[in-house]
């Protein structure tokens, strides 16, 4: 296999990979985001702190998003909308898997652009067809990518990208969401 | 009551148990086969009526005998294989006890003892050949099912036409899942086929049944220590491939002619309806870039070895066609659909094993059939020494093998 430079520290990964095979209770991990209402449809969120490996861990700083809707929808634009986060999660996930099954395949990546588009049908929300789906009707994503490598290689890839992605399942199979006023 | 001596135990006596047995024989270990049943005795009882192996027939082979029949391209069917097997273990004089069943093994001072419902006997080795498909594997999603529909496995399943009339939700794309399908549809029971990850082959590729390049080109060769991720090949589907005079191909595709629909993994069920992931095209990308992988190696294997001009030309065949819309969910209380049939797999059973050699995941530890206690062997599981271990085919090499292994053990204790 030829020395690849993707960046991605695939032996720890592939070590993390063993330990935790024998240490299920460790691999639990939490995710956390924190949001403030500010006005309007305008919200503030801020993520900071995660639990893994058994401890609390905190981000080497906090990241701050504003979440808004846009004049379309008579809002004030502050930030993106809740259901783009969806498909910043999507692109910045698979492109993620990319890399990393490239560097452990041994494939040189010279570039990755991802596309995501997802096709909403705003009937649903606004409550104007009962039959219309709050979410998202479908998602494409659309890769271009410069490698070393053949086009079914990297097909493959992707493929194993999606196989691995913890937003393409959270996003393709149901998740079971508790919401409770505390 | 004392126990029964005896050196050696095999547990079960299918073609992996009476193979055991052939070798036991050979190297004048005296020992018994146990055997809950009779001969073949998961043939008999835990098979739906149209199945054929997947191997061809010239792939039939066990110790000391060979497929001589007139259709050395066609596929054994059921009665078949089990007077395969009744002839194998005539021909090797196994000492086959039928209708005992082993109810326990544990350490004793000097090997194990074997409780049956038939008595106890002592012995320096085991040999664990009671089947890798003991049970169907149903997921636990199955309790949300509503009572109205019903639910089947491959053990229950004989044929369609004991099924309700109406729809039938096939989980499971591996062989079985493929071939339920099939013919659940031709029966005239609209079929909907929940599809995860699964192995797309071709029936015959280049003139050649499929299952003869994975034999000549090696692939089935590859050892179980040299198999990159051995959990993963050991728990691989089978692939999507049926045993027809024909030597029909049966991938989705061919489903999806006959009218199957396909629908992604059965992700949950949820206040009577049935969820399905929304990833089936990915499952369809991976199975066909696999699939295609594989073709690759044959190739080159055809190319490298000279028998390009032996085998067809090089083939391709089409992606697998993804449908315009699949269906992410279905109400399972609207009347749509009579029945469920998990084709989701099988698993071993060791309850009866109380030697703490079982993993967290219901699986044997074992190093190519030595299993990690002193004494204690198996054969008959995928993969357990090569690839082809999975077949009928692979059990002459491993049984020779795990007894060569067994023999060196009781020649060491002395």
């Amino acid at each position: 296999m030829t020395t690849v430079t993707n960046g991605v520290n695939v032996q720890a990964l592939l070590d993390a990979r063993e330990v935790l095979k024998g240490a299920p209770e460790a691999a639990q991990f939490t995710w956390r985001a924190s949001a403030t209402w500010q006005h309007g449809v305008h919200s503030q969120i801020k993520v900071q702190s995660y639990y893994g490996l058994g401890e609390e861990h905190d981000h080497k700083e906090e990241s701050v998003f504003e979440a808004d809707h846009p004049d379309v929808f008579a809002a004030t634009d502050n930030g993106i909308t809740p259901i783009e986060y969806l498909l910043v999660g999507l692109a910045s996930c698979l492109s993620a898997g990319v890399a990393s099954v490239a560097e452990n395949r041994g494939i040189q990546l010279n570039s990755v652009q991802a596309t995501v588009e997802g096709h909403h049908d705003i009937r649903g929300i606004l409550g104007a067809d009962g039959d219309v789906r709050n979410g998202y009707n479908d998602i494409k994503v659309t890769f271009n990518i410069d490698a070393d490598a053949s086009r079914e290689d990297i097909e493959a890839l992707v493929a194993q990208s999606q196989k691995r992605s913890a937003v393409f399942d959270a996003l393709t199979n149901p998740t079971d969401v508790t919401v409770e006023v505390a | 009551m004392s126990a029964e001596r005896v050196t050696a135990v095999v547990v079960g006596a299918g073609h992996a148990g009476l193979a055991a047995s052939y070798f036991l024989g050979d190297r004048s270990i005296d020992h018994v086969v146990l055997e809950r049943g009779e001969v073949a005795n998961s043939w008999r009882t835990e098979r739906w009526d149209s199945l054929r192996l997947l191997t061809p027939n010239w792939q039939s082979r066990l110790p000391g005998l060979r497929y001589e029949g007139p259709d050395p391209d066609g596929y054994l069917t059921v009665p078949e294989v089990i007077s395969l097997i009744e002839r194998f273990a005539a021909t090797t004089r196994a000492p086959v006890r039928t209708g005992v069943n082993v109810t326990s093994v544990r350490g004793s001072p000097d090997g194990y003892r074997v409780t049956t419902s038939h008595g106890e006997i002592d012995c320096r080795a085991v040999v664990i050949a009671s089947g890798a498909c003991n049970r169907p594997s149903v997921p636990a999603l199955a309790g949300s099912v509503p009572g109205s529909v019903e639910q089947l496995t491959p053990f229950d399943y004989r044929d369609p036409a004991k099924l309700p009339d109406g729809g039938v939700l096939v989980v499971g794309a591996s062989a079985t899942g493929v071939q339920l399908a099939a013919e659940i549809q031709r029966s005239g029971r609209p079929v909907t086929l929940s599809v995860g990850e699964h192995v797309r082959l071709p029936r015959t590729y280049r003139g050649r049944d499929v299952l003869w390049w994975m034999d000549s080109s090696g692939v089935w060769d590859q050892r179980h220590d040299e198999v990159e991720d051995l959990t993963r090949a050991r728990r691989l589907p089978s692939p999507q491939l049926v045993g027809t005079p024909e030597r029909t191909t049966l991938d989705l595709n061919a489903l999806a002619a006959l009218g199957v629909q396909m629908v992604g993994r059965l992700a949950a069920v949820r206040d009577g309806r049935a969820l399905f992931s929304g990833g089936l095209r990915n499952m369809f990308s991976l199975a066909d870039l696999k699939m295609n992988r594989l073709l690759g190696t044959f190739d080159e294997w055809a190319h490298a070895s000279g028998r390009d001009g032996e085998v067809g030309p090089v083939q391709r065949f089409s992606p697998t066609d993804v449908p315009a819309a699949p269906r992410l969910q279905l109400d399972l209380r609207s009347g749509e659909i009579g029945a469920i049939v998990w084709a989701t797999g099988f698993r071993p059973d060791y309850g009866w094993l109380d030697v703490p050699v079982v993993d967290a995941k219901g699986h044997l530890r074992h190093d190519g059939g030595v299993v990690d206690s002193p004494g204690l062997y198996a054969l008959g599981l995928p993969v357990l020494r090569r690839r082809r271990s999975t077949f009928i085919c692979g059990i002459e090499d491993d049984a020779r093998a795990v007894i060569d292994h067994l023999a060196g053990y009781l020649a060491i204790r002395g």
